[in-house]
């Protein structure tokens, strides 16, 4: 374990944040010329959706991985939360222009489909994280960066929860995805409960 | 971007739009028994046997039996019909089945003045149908008609596509084909017509009574809990292909909007 979190502190973080673009890329390169199938903007929009909250909940598990494996991904973590947010920015685009397309359908949308307004609101939520990402944010905010950014815990729960309910019945795979988002957040609750009690912030980790 | 209002009429039949092509048109289904993506069936109906089979005609009728398949299409007249489809998931096609009218079968069978409703079940055969292993759906899907709907000449049971078999991802041997009703209606690979006085309770209204009723009339004023029905993709217009007007009856309220005089198909949707 040593010795992959060594690995881990010599490997860039940019490498990410580049690669992230090449997933996009294809669907849209993919979508164009007809190899999504034969309904591409659905394909693209649900594509482009999913790997935003599979980052997202790829971002949950560096704390988990840390304290029960040992394995210190930790600088990767912004980096992870970043292009989540970025996907679900293009998810929501696709869903805008090439999808609803009309103005009054999708504000009618935003606050009549219940499933909307729940995708909505996780995308708000996420929006103060994404804005408060760098380093001088974190220094300014202080204690109240890591307060803030719980708001991730209630929009992965309801990025799963959207998922669950566009789909037409109770389908397993979103299902699957809800309970591995319960299980990242129990995994976490008896170190908080801990934390609290003994009212101690631990240390702000900047990767 | 404005919303294309359809530039359409339907002649006889047929509507003057061009068909989707029959890539589309098998490569695109909703058919849970298979899975729930849109290409589980093109890739999982193969398994599926269409032959023997036969129909099991019941309940209200003189002559209540089981009617193979081969015997039905030796006394029916087989027709292509072009016909626009609705999907309650806002999304369309245009078909060119090949079928024969459901009342044709009913005549077969002798429908008793005392039956009302028509009741319809999918095969249930889960080691051939993988998607019926797990209960997303109560299965057998179940399906049903008012007796005059069923009766109009506009309702189909279809045997094929583009002139060819039926493939199996849309319902082989013999489906369905209601096209001023949502696409669930169109029960496919159907083993059983009852002829009832009640009304039958359909699979999707039994799963979500709020979201899908008995009727599901394609119409533009009434919202899906969860989506408008206002617009609809057409399939196959690729990335940036604009939405279309739904229309209501799907563009078929001059056949079929007399059936419906009086409701309120707010409420009755």
């Amino acid at each position: 374990m040593d010795r992959l979190n060594r690995f881990a502190r010599r490997i860039p973080t940019w490498p990410l944040y580049l690669g992230a673009l090449i997933p996009p890329a294809w669907y849209f390169y993919a979508g164009v010329s007809g190899q999504l199938g034969v309904d591409p903007v659905k394909a693209m929009e649900h594509k482009i959706g999913l790997l935003g909250l599979q980052v997202l909940i790829a971002s949950l598990c560096i704390t988990p991985l840390r304290r029960y494996a040992g394995l210190n991904l930790i600088k990767f973590r912004r980096a992870l939360g970043l292009i989540a947010f970025f996907y679900i920015v293009l998810h929501l685009l696709v869903w805008i222009v090439l999808d609803v397309q009309i103005p009054s359908q999708i504000i009618a949308d935003i606050y009549k489909r219940p499933y909307i307004t729940i995708g909505m609101a996780a995308f708000v939520l996420m929006i103060p994280l994404a804005a408060t990402s760098y380093n001088a944010a974190i220094r300014r905010l202080g204690r109240n960066w890591r307060r803030l950014h719980w708001l991730v815990y209630p929009a992965v729960v309801l990025g799963g929860v959207h998922f669950v309910m566009l789909r037409k019945g109770w389908q397993l795979e979103p299902l699957l995805y809800l309970g591995g988002i319960a299980l990242l957040l129990v995994l976490r609750l008896p170190s908080a409960a801990r934390k609290r009690s003994r009212g101690v912030i631990p240390q702000q980790s900047r990767g | 971007q404005a919303q294309d209002m359809p530039k359409f009429e339907i002649k006889g039949f047929d509507t003057t739009e061009t068909p989707n092509t029959f890539e589309e048109i098998t490569n695109y289904n909703n058919f849970y028994e298979f899975g729930t993506g849109k290409d589980d069936p093109a890739r999982y109906a193969g398994s599926l046997t269409t032959d023997p089979w036969s129909v099991e005609i019941d309940g209200m009728v003189e002559r209540p039996g089981s009617y193979g398949l081969g015997d039905i299409l030796s006394k029916v007249d087989i027709d292509e019909r072009i016909y626009r489809f609705r999907c309650v998931e806002a999304w369309s096609m245009v078909i060119p089945w090949n079928g024969f009218e459901l009342n044709q079968l009913l005549d077969l069978a002798g429908v008793e003045p005392s039956a009302k409703y028509v009741r319809f079940e999918t095969l249930y055969r889960p080691e051939e149908m993988p998607g019926q292993r797990r209960p997303i759906l109560d299965w057998p899907y179940v399906e049903g008609l008012r007796l005059d709907e069923a009766m109009h000449p506009l309702t189909i049971m279809a045997t094929g596509l583009y002139g060819q078999e039926l493939p199996n991802q849309n319902g082989a041997p013999l489906r369905l084909v209601v096209p001023w009703k949502y696409g669930f209606k169109s029960i496919k690979s159907v083993v059983k017509i009852t002829l009832t006085g009640e009304q039958p309770v359909n699979t999707w209204k039994a799963a979500n009574h709020r979201e899908y009723g008995f009727y599901s009339n394609v119409n533009p004023e009434v919202s899906h809990p969860r989506w408008s029905q206002a617009t609809e993709r057409r399939i196959g217009g690729g990335v940036f292909a604009s939405r279309m007007a739904t229309v209501k009856f799907n563009g078929y309220e001059e056949q079929v909007g007399a059936l419906y005089k009086g409701m309120d198909l707010s409420k009755e949707y």
